[in-house]
């Protein structure tokens, strides 16, 4: 009797599963967008500054910090003292 | 100039094999020339699916390695004159599998046949993109299941990557073949349905294959299921996704197996 209760009120998994993927899926999908355009962005960067200055390319730092409604894209870069 | 497919999933065990042989089984019967290569080194099993076990003498890798002319590594189907198989190496490590060497081997057998079908190996690792990437096209194989779905996204945006095509600016062509579906418990809210899997993936659906005892009867048998049993359930469903890649244009119909009275009430059915 309780199996043929819990068959009635059991919510659906299809539904749920497909909600989960689109928030995962989204989320993910997100990821990959942002780790191609640090990597670009630190490329452009570097060639941008190395054209003036002297740097040491593996010193160069980049981090996006993801905030509501505004994020933080700070780039530190070492650049080596004359003579 | 033969067209190069590649079979891929991301996750293991959804029915990349027995697509591959599958659809090549039943593109060859339309008279094309069809080559299915196994990409997957040291696991293969695309032979023993094709019913050609006993017959590999010389496989992928050591046509790489030049020990073999790739014309002595291909095994011709003895059912289907049209259908070769190259097979992968069984000793080997996947290290073998160099980027100069399948490109030397994919752009000769593109010369030689109308269809050249990797079938990729499980994952996203070195195996899987060389398997894809000289791919003109792209069969995603999916299950109805969370974790099918969500592998079958991340070969999708490695398909637009690391192909050579995607180098290129290129698009790769990519469709969904969604495997082991049961349509009434994707009716009755207990399963993704095809609906939803093409709405999340966003990409063409290829065909939709129904789960059926006739996919491990024709792997028992080492005969892909469109010779075995072409007018099962499972058998009809890969001969239409066949017929669309083929570019005839046909109504996406999920097949049932038709079973008499007789055959439900003793469990028999024709094979």
């Amino acid at each position: 009797m309780r199996k043929l209760f819990d068959l009635f009120t059991q919510r659906r998994s299809a539904p749920i599963a497909r909600e989960r993927l689109q928030i995962l899926l989204e989320y993910e999908r997100s990821l990959v967008d942002q780790t191609d355009l640090i990597v670009v962005l630190r490329e452009e960067i570097l060639r941008l500054v190395a054209r003036y200055v002297k740097i040491d390319s593996d010193t160069v730092n980049i981090r996006v910090d993801r905030g509501n409604n505004a994020s933080l894209l700070a780039v530190g870069i070492r650049i080596r003292n004359a003579g | 100039m033969g067209k190069v497919l590649v079979v891929t999933s991301g996750k293991g065990g959804v029915g990349k094999t027995t697509s591959t042989a599958a659809i090549g089984a039943a593109l060859a019967q339309t008279g094309q020339s069809v080559v299915v290569v196994d990409f997957d080194v040291g696991l293969r099993n695309l032979d023993l699916i094709m019913g050609a076990e006993r017959r590999v003498v010389y496989d992928l890798i050591t046509v790489i390695q030049g020990v073999a002319k790739l014309s002595q590594a291909l095994i011709r189907d003895k059912r289907v004159e049209t259908l070769w198989l190259l097979p992968a190496s069984q000793t080997r490590d996947k290290d073998a599998l160099t980027e100069e060497g399948v490109e030397l081997v994919i752009s000769q057998l593109r010369e030689m046949f109308d269809w050249v079908i990797c079938d990729s190996p499980a994952g996203i690792e070195r195996g899987a993109i060389l398997a894809m990437r000289h791919a003109d096209a792209a069969i995603i194989v999916t299950n109805p299941e969370v974790s099918s779905v969500r592998d079958s996204d991340r070969i999708i945006g490695m398909l637009d990557s690391k192909t050579i095509r995607a180098e290129n600016g290129e698009r790769v062509e990519k469709e969904v073949l969604i495997t082991r579906y049961d349509p009434a418990r994707a009716a009755r809210g207990d399963m993704l349905s095809a609906d939803d899997i093409l709405e999340i993936l966003s990409i063409p659906l290829l065909g939709i294959i129904p789960e059926s005892d006739q996919v491990l009867r024709a792997s028992n048998l080492g005969s892909p299921v469109t010779i075995s049993a072409p007018s099962s359930a499972p058998g009809r469903a890969y001969w239409d996704a066949a017929r669309r890649l083929n570019g005839e244009s046909i109504d996406m119909n999920i097949p049932s197996e038709k079973r008499s009275l007789f055959d439900k009430l003793f469990g028999t059915r024709a094979a």
